[in-house]
């Protein structure tokens, strides 16, 4: 009888903790919304954030009334960007989030394997060699994505071995990410220095790429990665209990490794094909993600998504108000804040 | 019955399964000894199918393992591995229901969770099943991951150095639940122990490993003597059966100096256990 009572009491523990985690979501769910609605607002007009939220509603079909020139400028301008956010930076932290799970290495993300800098790298070579007389739109995000998923696919090769261990797969990724860096920097030192400069600025990573066709692209893409990830939530989570465990837990360690690489590989290319590099949230996301919730991933998984979308949507709000009227690019706005953040975890960890 | 046949397994020049065969009753405790690095873990990934031999075959009731059955026959298995390290921000009571890993959905109903929070209260940790598993000491780890095995349900038991960490109390309290639940169950229970004294009181059966090869196997009673100590650890030993007929063996110290000393050192110092008699 007495340990009835204290089964009952440890489930509603664990039901309690459940909801701790739904409440954490959602409340990083209202940030979210939060600095949407200022990311839509802020740019070289900025707008009434009451005028925004109108303006949002009116799109999503309430009776609101909205002036013409607010609705031009939200709906054709605004919005794709700040969506774009949202969506790019939940894939990267996504793709983090499932790099660290499958490698067993808080560290580990698609940017650091190299995935991003082999974008980086395909991105280059078109505008090197003229888009193939495609319009450069178009030849860039197809050149950027072949190459991440060919550098991918040299990681597949490797996690199709029996007995590579995840430590030698990341050792591989790094010594890619120093390969494509090289071949990228080849290209930039024998472009023209107009070409250069064009180069460098896709490198850094910028929204303002983002059009309705790509946001709904990339949507559609991370969205589908991600149901199928989450189908596969409990398995992930047991692999991060190590290989060997997972395999005596009864899963098949090489095809989950292959298949979540692949899906990462997928949703990365597509979302650095249209905005270029942004480094650290696939870092960073994941790891704040799995302080807040621990490593469960039904939660952390989806919390991944948000953290990241998070981070990159109120990147994309400072790096439009740091300097008035200046935008700077992304990339650079993530990193900057990402470095000391990267150091607190590091030290904290210490601890 | 778990069957092994004609097993050759070996890496380069290292030899750990040289023509091996033998079988594993259900409703029996059946544990493996043999020195370090003589190919017991390995004896066990093979039984479980992630490591091919070169040659032979296993079968667990007159069903072969084989590349098309392999995960299937996964899941017949509790297998604890060796590795007792969960670095993981999972609680206990998660990393315990990870065992049922196929029954696991994105929505978790009560009776899995109940299922879970039992195999914890039967060994006595149910005050730990909200604890974060990083704040665990190796020993309680253990305990957890033996919980983990018994939640896959399985019909063969392998424990790899169960009780590594344990102290004397866990000790007994994973070997009583094993013991009893594989004759209630009818487990076919297999684990590599060190300790020779626990493998006595343990054993149903008794297989001993060395250069591989079976090269003892049966009751402890008839398996664990001075002569096979000597020749399978290189170790002098005094063997006594207690009074009820289980073996327990006490090694005798190698060199006469460090014999002397330590009697002149116990004779010198005074006790300073409040148990001493």
């Amino acid at each position: 009888m007495q340990h009835s009572i204290m089964i009952a009491e440890a489930l509603d523990s664990q039901r309690r903790s459940e909801k701790r985690r739904w409440f954490v979501l959602s409340a990083l769910l209202i940030l979210l919304l939060c600095s949407f609605i200022f990311d839509i607002a802020t740019g070289p007009s900025l707008l009434d954030l009451g005028d925004v939220t109108d303006a949002l509603l009116n799109k999503l079909g309430a009776p609101v009334e909205v002036a013409r020139t607010t609705e031009v400028i939200v709906t054709n301008l605004r919005l794709p960007i700040a969506l774009m956010a949202i969506i790019v930076g939940g894939s990267l932290g996504v793709g983090g989030a499932e790099m660290q799970t499958l490698l067993n290495n808080p560290m580990a993300s698609p940017y650091t394997l190299g995935m991003a800098a082999a974008a980086g790298f395909g991105a280059a070579l078109m505008l090197y060699i003229g888009s193939l007389g495609l319009s450069s739109q178009i030849a860039v995000p197809i050149g950027a994505f072949v190459c991440c998923m060919l550098s991918a696919s040299l990681l597949f090769g490797l996690a199709m071995m029996r007995h590579i261990t995840s430590g030698q797969l990341i050792l591989a990724g790094i010594a890619l990410l120093f390969l494509f860096q090289s071949l990228l920097s080849l290209v930039q030192f024998v472009s023209s220095p107009e070409l250069s400069q064009q180069i460098l600025f896709w490198l850094f990573g910028s929204l303002t790429k983002a059009n309705w066709t790509n946001v709904t692209i990339t949507a559609v893409v991370t969205f589908a990665c991600m149901a199928v990830l989450l189908k596969d939530s409990w398995k992930l989570t047991a692999l991060r209990l190590g290989e060997e465990r997972a395999k005596s837990l009864g899963v098949n360690v090489t095809r989950l490794r292959l298949k979540t690489l692949i899906l990462v590989a997928i949703m990365t290319a597509t979302a650095t094909s249209f905005v270029g590099i942004i480094g650290f949230i696939g870092i960073v996301a994941p790891n704040i993600a799995r302080m807040l919730v621990g490593e469960d991933q039904r939660y952390f998984l989806p919390l991944s998504f948000v953290v990241g979308a998070f981070l990159l949507s109120s990147a994309s709000v400072l790096s439009k108000v740091i300097v008035p009227g200046a935008l700077f690019p992304i990339g650079i706005v993530t990193a900057i804040i990402g470095v000391p953040f990267f150091f607190w975890l590091i030290i904290g960890k210490r601890r | 019955m778990l069957k092994v046949e004609n097993l050759d397994l070996s890496f380069d020049d290292l030899v750990l399964a040289d023509n091996m065969s033998f079988e594993l009753e259900a409703s029996k405790t059946h544990v493996i000894i043999g020195p370090n690095g003589t190919g017991k873990s390995t004896l066990l990934k093979t039984l479980f199918g992630d490591i091919q031999p070169q040659k032979g075959q296993v079968s667990f009731e007159g069903a072969p393992l084989t590349k098309a059955t392999l995960s299937t026959w996964r899941t017949q298995f509790g297998y604890m591995p060796q590795d007792i390290r969960l670095d993981v921000g999972l609680t206990v009571l998660e990393v315990v229901l990870l065992g049922q890993l196929n029954a696991l959905s994105l929505k978790l109903g009560d009776q899995l969770l109940e299922e879970a929070l039992q195999a914890l209260d039967q060994i006595g940790l149910l005050h730990l099943a909200n604890r974060d598993v990083r704040t665990l000491s190796g020993g309680q780890c253990q305990m957890i991951l033996f919980a983990q095995a018994l939640m896959r349900k399985p019909k063969i038991l392998m424990l790899d150095e169960p009780v590594s960490a344990l102290d004397l109390h866990f000790q007994q309290v994973l070997l009583d639940h094993l013991d009893q639940q594989t004759k209630q169950k009818g487990w076919v229970s297999l684990m590599i122990l060190h300790d020779l004294n626990l493998a006595a009181q343990y054993a149903d059966n008794l297989l001993v490993l060395k250069g591989g090869k079976v090269v003892a196997q049966g009751a402890p009673k008839d398996v664990i003597t001075p002569a096979m100590v000597e020749d399978v650890y290189g170790v002098k030993a005094d063997v006594q059966l207690d009074s009820l007929g289980v073996p327990f063996i006490r090694t005798q110290r190698r060199g006469a100096h460090a014999y002397v000393s330590m009697k002149e050192s116990l004779n010198e110092s005074k006790p300073e256990s409040s148990y001493a008699n």
